[in-house]
C-alpha cells in the first residue's frame, strides 16, 4: 500500500535526508543509521517524551527538543551530538542513578540493562550527585514476577504496554516527584490483582531490573521485546 | 630514574578488586620494574608514606576509620584512583543506607548473637550514618567502575598513568562489570 504523504527535506548532523511528514526526528535518524540515545521510548508504544535522553538541537531554535516527539520538518537542521547534549545526557543518567537504589553488581539484569548500557556508552564514569537512598518497597506477591521499585526509573513502559497493548491497565502511578511510584490496581498487592492477566509484557518491556521473572540470579534476566512491533502493527490494521 | 610509588588501599570492599589486581599475573613482574608498592594490604608497611605518586583505592567510606584514612591518603597522594564500584558508587556496602545504623548494629550484634550480645566499642571503628563513595569525601582523579574491574582494565589504567595519560575507560568497563 503506497503511503500518501508529502516528503520533507532536512539535514541531520550535516547529512541531507528525506522524511515523510508523519515521521519524527528519532524515526528518521534511525532510518539513516544515526544513533540517538533513548530510554522511555520503545517502538510500538505511545510517546511520552519523558526521559529527555533523546534531546537534540535544531538550528535557530533556542530550546532543545525531544527527537522522539518532534516531527521532521522542511528545512530543519538537526544536530544529535554535541558537547552540550552529551553533558545533559550524562546529567540525566546521573540523576536517575542518584534517585533510586541501583546496584548493578547484584542485579538480575546486570549486563542486559538499558540504563547500565547507556551509562557505559555515554561516558558516565561516576555520579556527581549524592544518592537519595529512598526507601522503596518490593512486591513479590505475584506467582511468576517481581516488582523491585529500587531499580525503577519511572519510564512507564509497563504502564503503557499494559494499557495500550494488553488492554488490562493493571499498572499506574501514585505520588508526585520523588514519591512517584508504580502501583498495581489501587495500590494493592500485584499477586491479588483482578486485572493482571500474567501476560508478562510489562516485564519484557522494562528496560532495567525493576520488573523481572522470579527465580533469576545475577545477570540472568534477559528481556524479549520482539513481540511489541508485531502486536502494535496488528492493532493498527484498518478493516 | 626512580620508580613511581604506588599505594593500594582497602576500605569497605570485599577485597575482590585486590584479587583482580593480583590477577594481572605475569604482568605484575613487568610493572614491578617501573613501580614500587609502598603501602598495601599486600606489603608490611603500616603507615602511609609522606608522598605517594598513585593511590589505588578499593571500597567505600563506611566507618570513622575509612574516613580518616582516605583524608590522610588524599593529603599525601598525587593521583587518587577510585577502583571498583564500591569506591566509585558505594555499591553493595551502601545497601544499608536506607536502614538506620542502630538497626544494622542490632541485627548484627544482638538479634543474631548466640553469646555475649554487645555492641563493640573498642578497636572496631564505629559506622558512619551512611556509606559514601570516595569522591563525596575527597577529590578523586580517576574513576574505574566494575565489580571488580578486570585485570586487563586495571593493567590498562596503571600503564596509561605511567605513560602520563588519563585512562579513557568508556569501552573497557562499566558499573557491575
Amino acid at each position: 500500500m503506497a503511503r500518501r504523504s508529502r516528503i520533507k527535506t532536512l539535514k541531520i548532523d550535516g547529512r541531507d535526508v528525506g522524511a515523510h511528514e508523519d515521521q519524527t526526528i528519532l524515526q528518521l535518524a534511525r532510518e539513516n543509521n544515526i544513533t540517538i540515545p533513548t530510554l522511555c521510548h520503545i517502538e510500538g508504544l505511545s510517546v511520552p517524551g519523558a526521559c529527555r535522553l533523546c534531546l537534540v538541537e535544531v538550528k535557530g531554535w533556542r530550546k532543545l527538543v525531544p527527537a522522539c516527539a518532534t516531527y521532521a520538518d522542511e528545512g530543519m537542521e538537526v544536530f544529535t551530538d554535541s558537547e552540550r547534549l552529551r553533558s545533559y545526557r550524562r546529567m540525566i543518567l546521573e540523576l536517575l542513578f542518584s534517585e533510586g537504589n541501583h546496584v548493578c553488581a547484584v542485579c538480575v539484569s546486570n549486563g542486559h540493562c538499558e540504563l547500565q548500557s547507556l551509562a557505559q556508552h555515554l561516558g558516565m564514569d561516576h555520579v556527581r550527585y549524592p544518592n537519595l537512598q529512598p526507601v522503596r518497597l518490593v512486591d513479590m506477591t505475584h506467582s511468576r514476577f517481581t516488582l523491585d521499585r529500587n531499580r525503577c526509573i519511572l519510564c512507564l513502559r509497563c504502564v503503557r504496554v499494559c494499557d495500550e497493548i494488553e488492554g488490562a491497565h493493571t499498572w499506574d502511578v501514585k505520588g508526585r516527584g520523588v514519591d512517584a511510584r508504580v502501583i498495581s490496581d489501587l495500590d494493592t498487592p500485584w499477586g491479588e490483582s483482578p486485572t493482571c492477566t500474567t501476560c508478562g509484557k510489562c516485564v519484557n518491556v522494562c528496560p532495567v531490573g525493576a520488573l523481572v521473572e522470579k527465580g533469576r540470579a545475577v545477570g540472568e534476566m534477559v528481556k524479549r521485546q520482539e513481540f511489541l512491533p508485531y502486536l502494535s502493527s496488528m492493532r493498527e490494521v484498518k478493516r | 630514574m626512580s620508580k613511581v610509588t604506588v599505594a593500594t588501599v582497602w576500605l569497605d570492599g570485599c577485597s575482590g578488586c585486590h584479587m583482580s589486581l593480583i590477577d594481572m599475573d605475569e604482568r605484575l613482574i613487568e610493572l614491578a620494574e617501573k613501580i614500587d608498592v609502598v603501602y598495601s594490604p599486600l606489603v608490611d608497611n603500616k603507615t602511609y608514606p609522606d608522598s605517594v605518586d598513585v593511590a589505588i583505592v578499593e571500597g567505600a567510606v563506611s566507618s570513622t576509620d575509612d574516613e580518616a584514612k582516605i583524608k590522610k591518603i588524599r593529603a599525601h597522594t598525587k593521583i587518587l584512583v577510585a577502583l571498583g564500584d564500591c569506591a566509585v558508587a558505594a555499591n553493595i556496602p551502601a545497601m544499608r543506607n536506607p536502614i538506620p545504623v542502630r538497626d544494622v548494629m542490632d541485627r548484627a550484634y544482638f538479634e543474631t548473637a548466640d553469646v555475649q550480645p554487645q555492641i563493640p566499642d573498642q578497636v572496631v571503628p564505629s559506622l558512619l550514618p551512611i556509606v559514601r563513595p570516595i569522591h563525596e569525601v575527597v577529590d578523586v582523579d580517576v574513576f574505574v567502575q566494575g565489580c571488580p574491574p578486570s585485570a586487563d582494565t586495571i593493567y590498562y589504567v596503571i600503564t596509561e598513568l605511567l605513560a602520563g595519560r588519563k585512562p579513557d575507560l568508556r569501552n573497557r568497563t562499566r558499573p557491575g562489570a
